[in-house]
């Protein structure tokens, strides 16, 4: 499977994840650049974190409008796995590829440690390798992740099992103290309604080897490589 | 010239660009006519003591700046050192002091980016940051704004650019409460065979300004901002700090690096401090041309702007590059790529002389290198301080005992220079790129190299009181310190990158404390085998005539030979491990308490001389440690500094960020260690013994089969070795002779050591 990195200007989490997909994985990856307009060819799509345009006016507002979003958009309605990391799933958020709004976290800094999450929903396309209630530890670094959405949208969200990652303790209980951000119901990831867009505002890029003492990134990676080679179904 | 060109028309002009009359009379037969205004605020700025170092040039030249994996040393946008492998280590650390004091966002943030476009001049890809940090006490809220602000810059800098903030550290301290330190280190990488310069080479090479546009901020940033001290009206400086866009700098370093990659750069030279005039007449006179500038082709974001104004302007994010003739199209292309500006400004010259266009009108012409390298050198008049005196006096052997050892503990754990970081490294993303194998927190972060075996060790040290104290075994403590630090994460420390921050030259006092600090720092250098790559002077940090404690500040970087193997944390790990001391037990109080924290929390004092430093002694304890590190005999490893061995034992049971949880210990200290030869007499000196500061010691564990090896290793190296208990249960216990002197709660001594911070700055 031949993976693509989107690398927006400002963009600044593409080296990691295309050293992850290309030495950990040691599958093909490219990266595209936002002004082009073509995904033919490639079977996952990852917007990796970073500033965007340096988040000025608001994060993900203006790379929603490069070029290759639509071609993200198609790619997305043709089924295809599209992986939003941090600052890729803000941008999946303001080009309507996933419901709600990322704010500025509740304590209003920058935040940068490690989190715990509590793997609520394992039969998505992302997370088909973990054990549904497994914890997986991943950093977070950003200062806008406090997930947001309507009464409605959240309901919906936890109805139909589309929340996928929580944040929680290291034993997986989900309390307010193990919330970062301040997000709805400890929200830290979600997929769209047909299970093929995913967002998550930690990285697991930077959790993906034994030498930098976090591994379990690796899982969210190698559940989107087993999903893609049909081990796993992952369209609803 | 009409003054609409430059500075006006005045009897002294020479004062309005911060330079001397004899000053005056040097350019006057340099050019063999006085100067145009234009010219005039060139040599300002250049012969500013910022940009020219003319007060330490002398004394800088003693540094040892050889080695044989020195690439690069002092002169060039950064250093450059060969780690092996293919691979070479760009690294320099930079203030920014005063902008700081006046706008500390943009201040600190503007430091970071000035650092990074440094080490990407080199061709380098920056890895790491680190920033040395110093304020006045947080109990004062024009602090906590400083702080706050700093941290904040300094982390949306790196945070958008992408570069990983791994380390440094913060000191609070009230001699700095009129003048903040700010000093930013960045570490990069290049292929060996890889390495740029900033030189203008090749007659008829086009000169391109690419980045961003040119404004009007940061006018006179280096002559009036960074090389005067601040007195009541230091505010009404502000429109001399540059604001910093880290988006566009990210940008502008993807397309230099994809630039280089072609082939059609011949140098390439960041702007900083004094703008496009710096970077213009150092790429001249490096190489030893002549540059030609047509200031019509600078792209600006303002109109009206004058030739002088364009040639001082400091915008941020703006890089000068000269290319291979006919390759102009070449460049523009990957930069429109970036959404950036590239124009050919002007072009290489036989000669060496800075000319500058206006309209086809020379609006300045004169030698470059009399801009870059020919300002007057100082010998300024030196006289010991006279506070020497009396801080000399004071024998820490007349002190009353310690009351309460673990209420002494607690008291400094809660000290912001002790307590926990975490509320300041927080604020940064210390994991973007991949390689953070130690975070911040421990002695130093250890990066590892993608595709080799290799890592790095990273480091920044300096204690302003020591060095107050007796400057000249104050920067060596600093070197010492900063080597232990690496080589306790592991690596072989390397070289060393050094910000001198110190007061006002123009005293004899403060040139006094700079020329022992350079001796102090050369000899360390020396004999621990790390030559000095290069820097930064920051004089005149003095605010209504009170000096910061002079503080030099050590950024060194180390190699592990194998990062998977010998990368080490502070921290204990498992039950029943053994704990030792590397180096002397202590407990002189004379050797250990003068300078130290416990002084200045327990009894306020700044007093005494700092600890002694035997370097032989030091570089033995660091062979001994590394040897045993490598062959994997130690768990853990954690220098013995501020707060003494009562503090290192503490924050190695804390745990740090990542996987490594709290651990307890319990140690039993030979009595007789604190029976001290010292002028106390018999007397047990339980503080110093506690609390002293004696250099050249090493707190490790390790598993108890290896105890017969590190014995070995120590004694071939003749080092004290002391077992002085076990890692385990949860309490911190240390006896003294089998009496309890101390025993908390780990877990109760690390509340106080994390919650300090934020509730100051909550």
């Amino acid at each position: 499977m031949r993976w693509a990195v989107v690398v927006f200007p400002g963009t600044n989490c593409e080296l990691d994840c295309h050293h992850v997909v290309a030495d950990v994985l040691g599958q093909p990856v490219e990266y595209v650049w936002h002004k082009d307009t073509r995904l033919e060819g490639f079977d996952a799509v990852i917007l990796p974190g970073g500033f965007s345009y340096g988040d000025y006016l608001r994060t993900g507002a203006i790379a929603r409008f490069s070029p290759i979003m639509g071609a993200v958009a198609d790619f997305a309605a043709a089924g295809r796995p599209v992986i939003g990391i941090c600052n890729g799933f803000q941008i999946l958020l303001e080009a309507g590829l996933l419901p709600g709004a990322l704010r500025r976290n509740e304590g209003l800094k920058f935040r940068c440690h490690d989190v715990h999450l509590r793997v609520e929903n394992g039969a998505t396309a992302f997370t088909n390798r973990c054990r549904p209630g497994q914890v997986l530890r991943v950093p977070i670094k950003h200062g806008e992740g406090n997930y947001y959405a309507d009464p409605a949208t959240i309901d919906e969200l936890e109805r139909t099992g589309r929340v996928v990652l929580r944040y929680a303790t290291p034993e997986g209980a989900v309390t307010a103290e193990a919330n970062p951000n301040g997000s709805l119901n400890n929200i830290a990831g979600i997929v769209n309604e047909r299970g093929n867009v995913f967002g998550m505002m930690p990285h697991p890029e930077i959790a993906a080897e034994a030498i930098l003492g976090m591994e379990d990134g690796r899982l969210i990676f190698e559940s989107i490589v087993a999903s893609v080679e049909g081990r796993v179904a992952h369209v609803r | 010239m009409s003054a609409e060109h430059g500075a006006s028309a005045s009897a002294r002009p020479w004062e309005e660009v911060g330079l001397t009359s004899e000053e005056y009379g040097d350019i006057e037969r340099i050019l063999g006519r006085s100067p145009n205004p234009v010219e005039l605020g060139l040599f300002g700025l250049m012969w500013s003591e910022h940009c020219s170092y003319k007060t330490s040039k002398s004394s800088l030249k003693r540094l040892p700046t050889r080695g044989p994996r020195v690439v690069q040393g002092p002169g060039e946008n950064a250093g450059v050192i060969d780690i092996g492998d293919g691979v070479a280590v760009a690294f320099k650390i930079e203030s920014h002091n005063h902008p700081s004091f006046i706008e500390p966002y943009q201040g600190a943030a503007t430091g970071v980016g000035g650092i990074l476009r440094d080490i990407f001049a080199m061709g380098a890809r920056p890895i790491a940051i680190l920033d040395s940090l110093r304020f006045g006490e947080l109990d004062d809220a024009k602090q906590r704004w400083l702080f706050g602000g700093v941290v904040g810059g300094i982390g949306a800098y790196g945070n958008c650019f992408g570069c990983p903030t791994v380390g440094g550290e913060v000191h609070f301290d009230r001699s700095y409460r009129g003048n903040p330190l700010v000093n930013a280190m960045c570490v990069g990488l290049v292929d060996r065979g890889r390495v740029f310069y900033g030189r203008a080479e090749g007659e008829g090479n086009p000169l391109i300004l690419v980045g961003s546009k040119t404004g009007r901020d940061g006018i006179h940033g280096a002559s009036l901002l960074a090389s005067k001290e601040f007195d009541e009206r230091a505010e009404e400086r502000r429109p001399a700090v540059q604001v910093g866009d880290p988006f566009l700098e990210k940008l502008l370093l993807e397309a230099c690096l994809e630039l280089l990659d072609s082939g059609a750069v011949v140098g390439l030279n960041d702007l900083g401090a004094a703008g496009l005039t710096s970077a213009a007449s150092e790429m001249a006179s490096r190489g030893g041309y002549g540059l030609e500038i047509d200031l019509d082709k600078v792209p600006r974001r303002e109109t009206g702007m004058t030739p002088y104004e364009l040639m001082l302007s400091e915008s941020q994010e703006r890089m000068l590059l000269v290319a291979r003739a006919g390759r102009e199209d070449e460049v523009r292309r990957v930069f429109a790529k970036w959404d950036l500006d590239a124009a050919v400004i002007g072009r290489v010259t036989a000669g060496g002389r800075l000319r500058v266009l206006e309209n086809g009108r020379v609006v300045a012409d004169v030698p470059a290198a009399a801009l870059a390298k020919d300002a007057p050198v100082y010998e300024r008049p030196e006289a010991e301080p006279a506070y020497l005196k009396e801080t000399r006096a004071f024998n820490p052997a007349t002190l009353p005992p310690v009351g309460d050892p673990a209420a002494v503990l607690e008291r400094l754990l809660a000290t912001p220079d002790i307590a926990d970081k975490a509320w300041v490294f927080e604020q940064y993303d210390h994991f973007i790129l991949d390689n953070t194998v130690v975070r911040p927190g421990s002695d130093a972060a250890v990066l590892r190299l993608k595709g080799t075996r290799r890592g790095l060790a990273v480091t920044t040290d300096g204690n302003g009181r020591y060095v107050y104290l007796d400057p000249r075994a104050g920067a060596a403590i600093a070197v010492a310190e900063a080597a232990r630090n690496v080589v306790c994460s592991g690596a072989e420390p390397l070289a060393v990158t050094n910000c001198l921050n110190f007061g006002n030259p123009e005293r004899p006092e403060v040139m006094w404390q700079f020329r022992r600090a350079i001796e102090g720092m050369t000899e360390a250098c020396q004999a621990l085998g790390t030559p000095v790559t290069g820097g930064n002077v920051s004089f005149y940090n003095e605010t209504l005539g009170e000096n910061i404690h002079p503080t030099p500040v050590i950024g060194l970087v180390g190699a592990l030979e194998d990062v998977e193997r010998d990368q080490t944390t502070q921290w204990f790990k498992d039950e029943g491990d053994l704990v030792a001391i590397l180096g002397p037990l202590g407990g002189d109080p004379v050797a250990g308490l003068g300078g130290s924290e416990y002084l200045k929390v327990v009894h306020g004092k700044t007093a005494g001389r700092p600890p002694a430093l035997d370097l032989d002694l030091e570089a033995r304890v660091q062979r001994a440690c590394l040897k045993a590190i490598r062959e994997g005999l130690i768990r853990s490893a954690h220098d013995v500094s501020d707060g003494g061995l009562a503090v290192t034992l503490a924050e190695s049971c804390f745990g740090g960020p990542g996987p490594a949880v709290p651990i307890g210990a319990s140690v039993d200290l030979p009595a007789d260690a604190t029976a001290a030869e010292s002028s106390s007499g018999p007397s047990l000196r339980l503080d110093a013994l506690l609390f002293g500061e004696e250099q050249s010691r090493v707190v490790v564990s390790l598993a108890s089969a290896a105890e017969g090896r590190l014995k070995a290793i120590c004694e071939a190296e003749r080092v004290p070795l002391a077992f002085i208990g076990l890692v385990g249960g949860s309490d911190l216990r240390i006896l003294v002779g089998r009496r309890p002197v101390i025993q908390r709660p780990v877990a109760a001594l690390r509340t106080i050591w994390k919650e300090t911070i934020p509730w100051l700055m909550r």
